[in-house]
């Protein structure tokens, strides 16, 4: 099989025997190398491809061939292709050289891989666990190799979570979590403050982790989507698209238009009720509390508008294999160029409170800063990257139906609290926009929103831009039609290390303006 | 500006009675509730009944729902209900989660710092006996091994006219 012209350039300037080349879905390549080129390879693909690593998972097949699997993904933006490269791992060995020496973002995947399979990446110099914290899981348990029994109860644990620490007179460290005084999920967050400013911020995460990846194996597809609801209730339907996308392509379905326009309106929908809601917290994690108030309104007119229309207020149990369950009829589109006025007038209102206010504007302009370059080696995605101006939105990379529709990438430049919110705002109006014109369109459809599957073995990656980043999702279905492996990446995987480089140099009062600009995922990082 | 606000505010009146302006539902049957739920707080917790969250591995959606609770709309404070920083300062503690291993520790001193008399209420599919999770080799399958719950709201999430209404009869 020939390369694509952009594989042969970059393969041109350096000698990597690729093993083997696959192409088995329209927008993914598979490059097998053997040990020795991997990290070459994937150095040589993160610079070229300017793309940060976007997954990076390790899969059990011991049974059939006596070894792991790892994939390494790029993403090519402009060619709008995953690239993927493989290696094999012997269980003997259980080692590989570590990438994260060369790409700083494949450093959080590394560890995962090290904690769930037992794999360890040569050279990375932290190796600390993630979600299968110290305190509560004994050592040498890994919990998605396919022949793992979890510890009994009895084990005893005597290890502890090294922390990193910065000493030195007059250095005060801060500890918070993982139970805050908010009504939300659990983190635990250890500032080390000289005098007023953050000098350094540890986040430790993983308190939600339930395990999430090894409850899908042995599930079925149709019974899969409903547990991807449950992985971030806020991104519910974001998620579950993700999937059925995966599924969807490993099975060849064709979507009927009129699904793939009610999907994106959803979307939009999810998006701009958490848009509003962030616009509010970012005004109320600064005591701003009249806007904080009005926006929580126009998230609850939005949640009902979801109810009203398909009977779920964070959109669940929408989507399926091949379209959706639910397809909303003239009335209900009624209800939603009713509702959208009404939101878009509150959403303008909101708008002018917040940019007019110079003691507010003062808080948020310049605090925390998330550079670019720095955004780029963590390989942060999403509303944060594109605040900090990388203007990556799979909407334009996936293609689709996307490409009928017009609206704009919004990007800013600064990097801070400010420049996020700006993003959301103008966001939310974008979102208004592709909402009319998915109804525009929807009545020239056919009726038709699902498409039966002929399920197949297979796997295949699916990517939505949800309204915090890009969702990934990748699946392999066995010939039983049952999921072998399922890894997923939520933004803030990556994002929330964004949080610990953007509040460096700010007072510790602003930090929960920094976080709530970023506004993250627990259940979602930890799974 | 100000100006505006106030036409906005004036525009908008109380959102609790009047809302036919920004599209949104009304529910009467809440006010009724809520009276009642009031009078029996009045009666047994001297008027005010405060609840300390805990969030051990929920997916975010019953978060959502408990602050809704508190949007102006539902306004769940002016029955005397309030959502508080300190289990020190609650009556009840209100979980969330199938309970993850890394949050049984901290569930259990959270119940430990609350004052007598003090009950355990829980909330959404997976808290009730680990939902979705329930196979899980990470999570503890609800919280009623490490604190006795007295009451369950079923949902996933609940609404929050779910939650007051569950809340009464409870109290009541």
């Amino acid at each position: 099989m020939e390369y694509p012209k952009f594989l042969r350039e970059i393969l041109s300037t350096e000698k990597i025997n690729i093993v083997e080349f696959e192409q088995l879905q329209a927008d993914e390549l598979y490059l097998t190398v053997g040990s020795g080129d991997f990290a070459a390879l994937c150095h040589l693909l993160h610079k070229r491809l300017n793309s940060p690593v976007m997954m990076f998972f390790a899969e059990d097949k011991r049974t059939e061939f006596d070894k792991f699997v790892l994939y390494c993904v790029f993403l090519n933006e402009q060619k709008r292709l995953w690239v993927v490269v493989r290696q094999d791992v012997s269980p003997v060995e259980s080692a590989f050289a570590s990438l994260a020496k060369n790409i700083y973002s494949a450093s959080l995947f590394e560890r995962e891989i090290k904690e769930m399979f037992g794999l360890e990446p040569k050279g990375n110099p932290d190796l600390r666990r993630l979600r299968l914290h110290d305190e509560v899981w004994p050592e040498g348990f890994y919990p998605l190799r396919k022949d793992f029994h979890p510890p009994q109860e009895d084990t005893i644990i005597n290890l502890k979570y090294r922390f990193k620490r910065v000493e030195g007179e007059g250095i005060l460290e801060i500890q918070v979590g993982p139970v805050h005084a908010g009504v939300i999920g659990p983190g635990h967050f250890r500032f080390s403050a000289a005098g007023e400013p953050i000098i350094n911020l540890e986040i430790r995460l993983g308190w939600t982790h339930r395990g999430i990846e090894k409850i899908l194996e042995g599930k079925s597809v149709h019974e899969a989507v409903g547990m991807l609801e449950c992985i971030s209730g806020d991104t519910a339907f974001g998620y579950s698209l993700a999937f059925c996308q995966c599924a969807e392509n490993i099975f060849h379905v064709n979507v009927p238009v009129r699904a793939q326009l009610l999907r994106v309106l959803f979307l939009e929908l999810e998006r701009m009720y958490n848009h509003a809601n962030d616009m509010g917290g970012i005004a109320l994690d600064v005591g701003f509390s009249f806007p904080a108030q009005f926006a929580s309104l126009i998230k609850e007119a939005i949640l009902q508008l979801n109810e009203g229309l398909l009977g779920s207020r964070y959109l669940k149990g929408i989507n399926a294999i091949g379209g959706v369950e639910k397809d909303i009829d003239e009335t209900k589109q009624k209800l939603i160029l009713h509702a959208l006025p009404a939101i878009q007038k509150d959403f303008l209102a909101l708008e002018e409170m917040l940019f007019s206010n110079v003691s507010f504007m003062d808080r948020v302009d310049a605090s925390g800063i998330l550079l670019t370059k720095t955004a780029r080696d963590l390989g942060i995605t999403g509303l944060a990257a594109r605040a900090s101006g990388i203007g990556l939105d799979m909407r334009k990379v996936s293609g689709g139906i996307y490409d009928s529709l017009s609206f704009k990438v919004i990007k800013e430049y600064t990097g801070d609290v400010a420049a996020r919110l700006k993003v959301r705002c103008k966001e939310l109006k974008e979102s208004v926009n592709i909402i009319k014109q998915c109804l525009e369109r929807i009545n020239t459809c056919e009726p038709q929103i699902r498409q039966s599957a002929q399920e197949k073995e297979g796997f295949a990656i699916g990517c939505v831009e949800a309204w915090r980043g890009p969702v990934r999702v990748w699946i392999r279905i066995n010939a039983q039609g049952k999921i072998e492996r399922c890894k997923i990446v939520d933004p803030s995987f990556q994002n929330w290390e964004g949080i610990s480089f953007a509040v460096l140099g700010n007072i510790i009062p602003d930090f929960p303006l920094c976080n709530k600009s970023f506004d993250l995922s627990y259940s979602g990082n930890d799974l | 500006m100000s100006f505006n606000i106030l036409k906005n505010s004036i525009r908008k009146g109380r959102v609790t009675v009047s809302l036919d302006t920004s599209g949104l539902a009304r529910f009467p049957e809440i006010e009724k509730m809520g009276q009642e739920l009031q009078r029996f707080i009045h009666a047994k917790f001297g008027r005010s009944f405060h609840i300390r969250e805990v969030d051990t591995g929920s997916c975010g959606a019953c978060e959502s729902e408990i602050i809704a609770c508190s949007n102006p709309l539902y306004d769940i404070q002016r029955f005397g209900i309030d959502f508080v920083a300190s289990p020190r300062h609650a009556d009840a503690l209100l979980v969330t989660g199938p309970v993850s291993k890394n949050m049984s520790l901290a569930l259990k001193k959270t119940y430990e710092a609350m004052p007598e008399p003090k009950f355990v209420i829980t909330m959404g599919e997976c808290a009730s006996m680990g939902g979705l999770f329930r196979d899980s080799y990470y999570t503890c399958r609800g919280a009623q091994d490490i604190a006795p719950v007295t009451l369950h709201i079923p949902g996933c999430p609940p609404s929050p006219t779910d939650i007051i209404k569950a809340l009464l009869v409870f109290l009541k």
